[in-house]
């Protein structure tokens, strides 16, 4: 159910997100979907890709800083209140998100959200309790 | 005016003997007392009966502040903690300062040499001494506090930092002369200008300024900008604080080095050798008639030459040029002193970050800002933002901790900060003096 997620450390320079795209690229890895969060010194790419353990040994020969982070993808409904309704569960559950972000898939009728908890297996089992569902990781890695 | 006419025009010779005479003494005092001292003299070979003339002094061993450190915190006393009166400290090259002590005579001697300084750079009693150099470990607030005092004039011990408040106390209470950093002056200046108050408003008339180099293009901007004469003071905790020697306010030209109590040398920094009179080198002092903590031929990594040629103000001392650099990676941020050592030391003590770092300073106005590189290596990443702006946070209020002076903290991917085949390109110093 878990997910993993490659986080690379990025200072604010121009040029560098272009490298660690390249570097992926050149290495045929695809990178199914992405968030930038950033300060004024530095910024934190978090990707999830098709191949976790290849992007990650490459952008690391490339001198780049790699984190590795398990998070979960859900699939929510494409229709307003959608969203809400995940995170009144883990909000009446006190469960914290640390981040988010999300994405379309390519049929159109739900969208992809991928979280960040502290207490992931907590969260896993407050959102199963609901009834939401949890995908799977080759599920996301194949998309 | 000259506060103490009989020693600061005495003959070069009838100095000399003096010298001497003081020397002599000295060299027996610590060779029974410090036990450091008469290690290292034995080890060279020399007995206080050796020294005989000034010209013997050359035969005595340097003193650095590794000897400081390695004796730290007391262990270079001549006298016990109970006859101490004053302790001071200043920046160590790592974790442990350069502490120094003080006897009551020892306090006396400083406030007289301080009163030299002040009335050498036309302080005199009547006026306001506004000052703003730091009080505490520094030696440079109370040290200033007793010279105004011993001269008569009235001391305002604000020590550093609000500047309108300073400003509108100088205005107010009638401040005459001005004491702090030369950079902190020029940073008064700018605050006036921002308050719309400009220098008629003040009844500044001197600024007596230290504790950092800086250069006579600076100098002239102070002047103009706050409508002052701007004298440069110099000395380091180590051999008094200041008082060591100043410009006369006649003619700023070289700073008179109060020869009665210290011994200036100019040396070759790498083989030690005396350099003759003119020729740029190390300054070496040897403080005379100091009795806590006499120090003998100590490296005070500062470069300068000294002028043996007679002042138009009628003081027979041998002046110092401005200092010009330092022999070793020494900087001085806002007045304090930083070694690059000390900043590796903290480094190092937190987990995960690695040897690696740069420092960059630069003047922002007037004031010095430094920034810390550290690289972020895969222990201290984090996906989150909140732990990485945390872990720099934490080590900005470490250095400021070690440092005393504040300083911003960036991290920077791994393998960016330059490494060099030999000595690691630690510094870059921005700063236009």
């Amino acid at each position: 159910m878990k997910l993993e997620q490659i986080s690379i450390f990025l200072e604010n320079k121009s040029g560098r997100l272009a490298e660690v795209t390249r570097v992926l690229a050149d290495a045929g890895v695809n990178i199914r979907a992405l968030s930038l969060a950033d300060t004024a010194d530095f910024g934190i790419l978090r990707l999830i890709v098709n191949d976790t353990e290849k992007a990650k040994q490459v952008l690391k020969e490339n001198g780049f800083t790699v984190g590795k982070t398990e998070v979960i993808g859900i699939e929510v409904p494409d229709r307003p209140g959608g969203l809400a309704g995940i995170l009144e569960v883990l909000g009446r559950e006190g469960i914290n998100v640390e981040y988010m972000y999300a994405f379309v898939q390519k049929s159109g009728d739900s969208a992809i959200i991928i979280f960040r908890f502290d207490e992931l297996d907590m969260a896993i089992k407050a959102l199963t309790k609901a009834g939401v569902r949890i995908l799977k990781g080759e599920e996301i890695y194949a998309m | 005016m000259i506060w103490d006419e009989e020693f600061e025009t005495l003959p070069r010779e009838a100095l000399e003997a003096i010298q001497t005479k003081r020397l002599r003494t000295l060299v027996e005092r610590v060779y029974a007392l410090v036990p450091p001292y008469r290690k290292k003299m034995q080890e060279a070979g020399v007995k206080p009966d050796d020294i005989k003339s000034l010209d013997d002094l050359k035969r005595l061993p340097f003193t650095t502040k590794d000897d400081l450190r390695d004796n730290y915190p007391f262990g270079m006393f001549t006298v016990p903690l109970e006859r101490i009166v004053r302790i001071h400290a200043s920046s160590g090259t790592t974790g442990k300062p350069t502490v120094v002590g003080y006897t009551k005579r020892d306090i006396e001697t400083w406030a007289e040499l301080m009163a030299r300084t002040l009335s050498c750079a036309g302080v005199h009693s009547g006026d306001v001494v506004h000052n703003a150099y730091g009080y505490g470990l520094f030696t440079g607030g109370l040290g200033f506090h007793y010279g105004a005092e011993r001269i008569g004039a009235t001391v305002i011990p604000i020590s550093g930092g609000n500047t309108k408040r300073q400003i509108m106390v100088m205005k107010d209470f009638g401040s005459t002369v001005l004491t702090c950093t030369p950079s902190y002056a020029l940073n008064i200046a700018e605050v006036m200008q921002e308050m719309g108050i400009s220098p008629s408003d003040l009844k500044l008339r001197v600024g007596v300024f230290g504790a950092e180099p800086w250069s006579e293009r600076m100098r002239e901007e102070i002047e103009k900008k706050l409508n002052i004469d701007a004298i440069d003071i110099y000395g380091l905790s180590e051999i008094i604080g200041p008082g060591v020697s100043v410009e006369c306010i006649e003619n700023k030209k070289g700073l008179h080095i109060f020869e009665d109590h210290f011994i200036a040398e100019i040396i070759d920094p790498d083989t030690g050798e005396v350099l003759p009179y003119g020729e740029k080198g190390e300054l070496v002092f040897t403080t005379l008639t100091k009795e806590a903590f006499p120090l003998i031929r100590y490296r005070t990594r500062d470069i300068t030459r000294l002028i043996p040629e007679p002042c138009v103000c009628g003081r027979t001392f041998v002046r110092m040029e401005k200092i010009t650099g330092r022999t070793d990676d020494m900087l001085i941020i806002r007045g304090v002193n930083v070694f690059p050592s000390q900043i590796e030391h903290v480094l190092m003590s937190i987990e995960g970050v690695e040897p690696h770092y740069q420092i960059i300073v630069d003047r922002e106005g007037a004031l010095d800002v430094m920034e810390v590189q550290v690289e972020v290596s895969e222990r201290l990443f984090s996906d989150e933002i909140k732990v990485l702006e945390s872990l720099a946070k934490k080590i900005e209020r470490e250095l400021k901790e070690a440092l005393s002076v504040s300083c911003r903290v960036k991290l920077v991917e791994p393998k960016t900060i330059q490494r060099s085949e030999g000595k690691a390109k630690r510094v870059i110093d921005k700063r236009k003096l």
